[in-house]
């Protein structure tokens, strides 16, 4: 008996991708995952953390909500199984497949301003996800404050009873993925996170891949 | 090393190694606990000057209002348990607002307290929680929307006219010339909500009642929305809610040993970014 019930991990090859993009380390990405296509994020050298947002392609105003996620959810964490709820209540898409087990969508992107205050002035300058985020919703007419709390895939943030917050070394290995069956059209929005001061890249950001699978009923 | 460790493999490992060490640094440095937070506020404590203005929000209703800098906003439970939500935006440039995510990661927790700030999505400290009474408030799930009383009181016939936090703060941001797609994610005051071994949003123990307050010291020139409706996760079977007291009034400003500007390093930080 499957303990996650009708989700089922759908297993495909990825050469029948319709679209394959391969983002460098630190680097943004955006693209349109149309309803009932699957958007497959791979972390291909492990420890890498994948900062996404989702808006609603027909109305950006839209966008993921990680609070009515959670509260959904009934659970801080996402995985196999969680549905992705926008600001406007509409189920966006849903998490299909996670070969990595779990992701934390409660601490947010890392911004040059947020780490001046997190580790110091000297990182100020240094490229952080926000960045990406601002950058590449530009492109769709957004601007900053299009920008909410996000999803960190792979980046493992326990949250503890006593509500104690860490983010500590990346669960992944290399070639873990997380799958997202769009449940209407989305523009998917990606940073990969270019953070170097605390373990959620190993210290190291490396690229990612992003493939795109046509729907079941094509 | 093995003979394919390359030159460039070398130099990524002491790249690797450098950003290892200033990590450990910062973390022996940081300590993410606090130096040590007080206990929560008497409930009665009296403000420490007479109120600015005062405003009595009904179960279900929502008010904006402006603080400056140096004031200060007090949410006191009046008759009945109740939870407040809370967003906000710099009053000066509204695409800096209140960014929950920031607030916890950058603090290293989840439950906010007295001696805690809520930060900005700019670095920089909107908000000192300088008085507070129960310390049991959600920072992770927000508050109600027109789905989540569907959810809870769909038994009651008039489900869909029961007023709700999303749906409060579009009307509360219309109202000061800025739209939905400015709502940020909520912190909700007055309510127990954190997580249990495996992650799972629980409400905690609720010893909430009337005289719970909290007073919250604006940093910067603020516009701020409330929203008084019952949390999604509030056992309560009925959609039941008291009156809330917000009344603004002149905080003591911050001296150089305030604790909520030093509570941890990173909210002295936080501070420093203000002043910048
Ligand atoms: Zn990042």
């Amino acid at each position: 008996m499957n303990a996650k019930g009708f989700f089922a991990a759908p297993v495909r090859d990825p050469k029948t991708a319709i679209q394959t993009h391969r983002v460098p380390a630190e680097a943004p990405w955006s693209g349109l995952v149309k309803r009932g296509q699957s958007i497959r994020i791979i972390d291909l050298e492990g420890q890498q953390a994948v900062d996404t947002l989702f808006y609603s392609a027909a109305d950006f105003a839209d966008r993921y909500s990680s609070q009515d996620t959670v509260r959904v959810q009934g659970a801080a964490y996402v995985t196999t199984g969680t549905r992705l709820i926008s600001n406007e209540g509409h189920l966006m898409g849903v998490v299909t497949a996670d070969t990595c087990g779990r992701h934390d969508t409660s601490a947010g992107a890392c911004s040059c301003e947020s780490n001046t205050a997190r580790f110091g002035q000297h990182t100020r300058y240094l490229h952080a996800c926000r960045e990406n985020f601002v950058y590449e919703v530009t492109k769709h007419g957004m601007s900053k404050r299009d920008i909410v709390p996000n999803i960190n895939f792979f980046m493992n943030v326990p949250i503890a009873p006593n509500g104690e917050l860490a983010i500590v070394d990346g669960v992944s290995k290399p070639g873990d993925y997380v799958e997202i069956r769009a449940e209407m059209d989305l523009l998917c929005v990606i940073s990969n996170c270019p953070q170097i001061n605390n373990p959620c890249n190993g210290f190291n950001p490396t690229p990612i891949e992003v493939l795109i699978f046509a729907g079941d009923e094509g | 090393m093995t003979a394919e460790h390359t030159a460039a493999d070398t130099e990524k490992d002491a790249r690797i190694a450098a950003n290892r060490r200033r990590y450990e640094e910062l973390k022996a440095a940081g300590d993410h606990a606090p130096a040590s937070l007080p206990g929560p506020t008497p409930r009665g404590l009296p403000l420490p000057h007479g109120p600015l203005t005062r405003e009595i929000i009904p179960a279900g209703w929502y008010h904006t209002l402006k603080l400056k800098t140096g004031e200060a906003l007090r949410l006191a439970l009046i008759d009945a348990p109740a939870a407040v939500s809370l967003i906000c935006w710099n009053a000066h440039e509204t695409t800096e607002r209140l960014n929950y995510a920031d607030t916890l990661k950058i603090q290293w927790t989840a439950r906010l307290q007295k001696g805690r700030v809520l930060f900005s999505d700019m670095g920089r400290v909107m908000l000192s929680l300088i008085e507070d009474t129960s310390g049991a408030h959600d920072a992770l799930m927000g508050g109600s929307t027109a789905a989540s009383n569907r959810a809870r009181y769909g038994a009651r016939a008039d489900v869909e006219r029961l007023r709700n936090t999303r749906d409060n703060f579009i009307l509360a941001a219309g109202k000061l010339g800025l739209d939905r797609r400015d709502i940020p994610p909520a912190i909700t005051f007055f309510a127990p909500v954190g997580t249990d071994e495996g992650g799972g949003l629980v409400w905690g123990t609720d010893n909430r009642q009337a005289g719970d307050f909290v007073d919250l010291r604006a940093e910067m020139d603020l516009l701020v929305a409330l929203s008084n409706c019952p949390h999604p996760l509030d056992p309560r079977p009925d959609y039941a809610a008291g009156a809330v007291e917000a009344i603004r009034f002149r905080a003591t400003p911050p001296d150089l040993d305030d604790l909520c500007r030093n509570a941890t390093p990173e909210a002295a930080r936080g501070f420093e970014n203000l002043a910048r």
